[in-house]
């Protein structure tokens, strides 16, 4: 995190050579234009090469057996877990939990909370019932809202939310009424993944540490784009995801304050997550090992690992200032399109790299951005198009779905200047 | 351009210029289907007089293909028998499921052989089939599944 800032030494097109996948060209002769990173990124040759080193040298069950190859498997999977912690600002290795995605290091928190009814006193903390309160936000991805449902469901508490404001924002004018004494927890989405929004985490934090209530940060779309220190969030939890970061599909993280995994009760039953084990009852490993049920994505946390070792070497400040930069030229080149509408902040003020918009035709009418995906992607330009998994953001804002750019450090002004031109495309052909 | 492959111009003009759009009384069943995918969605009527198709009204939310298409089924169907109409149905149905390998018969489905490009975009498909599924279940529900013939889906 100490990398030098600036444009002059981050060299994108030196960085474009390191992801093979750029060089394709689709559709005969387009070359292709990713802007479709906030639903996966691409992967370096590093983080492939790591994975296929694995197999092909050192693959092997971790945490058992005593041969040199179960020994170098398990040495490289929790390096992983050690490059991952240093990565956020862990400080403990040990508060990383591998999980399959951010999803089920969501769910891993919410179950483990409605688990508590039947844990000991230790767990106290984590327990919900009727009366209690879980608070969310508006703009969350369904893989923040959908667990914390459930979790109402099964334990009779009642969910609540923040609001947004018409540019895209977290509503905070009723922050003290949407968090109160009730709640037990209160998670939240860093970097929102449709409206590009960074929110204010201290003062969510704030109010959530003042009335007793946990916190955990969906980190799925800020982790990959911007320098993450735990500490200094002081979140409880942070949940997030390899495959946004340049690692592979198939792995996610749980870090967790150590106090609080030490006494949250285990989610998934099985291997590994073990102490003790007769017919009658088991007693459980310690962290991170309690929540990590069953044979590991092992090849997936190596390929982390080197997607992190990759990420790091670039430097994360001089990540985020190139895809900030690309951010605000697209804003900006945005604005010169006529019909279109930015959903979300339009200034490049606490705000990440992905871009949502709606599009209106020469005839006033809206192109369906289903419309739009289409003829952008026989240009060879790849965007998102449908709600984004958050729909409720879709109703908030009056719109069936949107299009999604979205920019990662290997983004281009020429990419923005293609789909700027693909979208003069759109208009002519729906115009007619 | 490929594009115009999916983008035929009567396929353009039936999004510019949709037929039977709106909802209309009387019917005998409303549904509500929608494509979690993409989020486009159709609130459809139908009005079964006799053993004819009376009357489709719909309102939908989507792009090209779904809305064209919605306005070239109720074209379509609207007149015909119940049974002819679910005739037709399962020949749009083959016709989309072909991945561009069928050649549609022009004289059954008239305007709906122009969505033949769209068989070919995988992605597209429940687009063009949204509102078909939606007349399908409304009429089966007008009718009484007892009364509407039998056929696998």
């Amino acid at each position: 995190m100490t990398a030098p800032t600036g444009r002059a030494l981050y060299d994108v097109e030196r960085v474009r050579k390191d992801f093979p996948i750029l060089s394709r060209v689709v559709h005969d002769d387009r070359p292709l234009v990713y802007l479709d990173s906030a639903a996966t990124s691409q992967k370096p040759r590093a983080v492939l090469d790591a994975e296929r080193d694995y197999y092909e040298l050192h693959n092997a069950n971790v945490h058992r057996g005593l041969h040199v190859l179960a020994e170098e498997a398990t040495a490289l999977y929790e390096d992983a877990r050690t490059k991952v912690a240093t990565f956020v600002g862990a400080p403990d290795r040990e508060e990383i939990v591998f999980t399959k995605n951010s999803s089920e290091a969501i769910n891993l928190v919410a179950y483990a909370m409605s688990n508590a009814a039947t844990a000991g006193p230790e767990a106290e903390r984590f327990r919900v019932g009727p009366g209690d309160e879980i608070v969310v936000t508006e703009m969350e991805h369904h893989s923040n809202l959908v667990p914390w449902q459930m979790l109402c469901q099964r334990t009779g508490a009642t969910l609540r939310w923040l609001g947004l404001t018409d540019d895209g924002r977290l509503d905070l004018g009723n922050l003290d009424e949407i968090i109160t004494p009730r709640a037990k927890i209160v998670a939240f989405v860093h970097q929102s993944n449709i409206l590009g929004t960074v929110n204010p985490v201290a003062a969510v934090v704030a109010r959530a540490r003042a009335v007793g209530a946990l916190t955990l940060l969906d980190g799925s779309q800020s982790v990959p784009h911007l320098p993450i220190d735990v500490t200094g969030l002081g979140v409880d939890f942070l949940a997030f995801t390899g495959h946004k970061m340049c690692g592979p599909t198939g792995i996610g993280v749980l870090w967790g304050r150590g106090d609080l995994l030490a006494v949250m009760p285990p989610f998934l039953g099985g291997g590994e997550m073990i102490e003790l084990v007769t017919m009658e009852e088991t007693t459980y490993a310690a962290p991170p090992h309690r929540f990590e049920a069953g044979t590991p994505m092992i090849a997936q946390a190596v390929g982390l690992g080197a997607a992190v070792d990759y990420l790091t070497e670039l430097g994360m400040d001089a990540v985020a200032a190139h895809e900030h930069e690309i951010t605000a030229y697209a804003l900006e080149r945005l604005a010169t399109v006529p019909g279109v509408r930015i959903i979300g902040p339009p200034t490049d003020v606490d705000r990440g790299g992905a871009v949502s918009f709606a599009l209106e035709g020469p005839d006033g009418r809206s192109i369906h951005p289903h419309d739009v995906g289409q003829v952008l992607d026989e240009l060879g330009i790849a965007v998102r198009v449908g709600h984004h998994c958050a729909r409720p953001v879709c109703l908030r804002y009056n719109v069936p779905a949107t299009t999604r750019a979205s920019f990662h450090l290997y983004s281009t002004r020429g990419e923005v200047d293609a789909l700027v031109e693909g979208l003069g495309q759109v208009r002519r052909f729906f115009g007619a | 351009m490929k594009l115009d492959s999916m983008y035929q111009e009567i396929i353009l003009d039936h999004y510019r210029h949709p037929q039977n759009r709106g909802l209309r009384e009387p019917f005998d069943a409303e549904v509500h289907h929608v494509n979690p995918t993409c989020g486009d969605e159709v609130t459809l009527r139908v009005r079964v007089e006799g053993d004819t198709i009376a009357d489709v009204s719909y309102q939908s939310e989507g792009c090209s293909i779904s809305q064209a298409s919605a306005s070239v089924m109720s074209g379509l169907v609207v007149g015909r028998t119940v049974e002819a109409a679910l005739g037709l149905e399962r020949e749009f149905l083959e016709l989309m499921q072909s991945r561009g390998t069928t050649e549609p018969d022009e004289e059954v489905l008239e305007d709906a052989v122009a969505f033949a490009g769209v068989s070919k975009y995988p992605a597209r498909v429940k687009c063009a089939l949204l509102s078909w599924m939606a007349w399908k279940d409304a009429t089966v529900q007008a009718v009484g599944p007892a009364a509407a013939p039998a056929e696998e889906s």
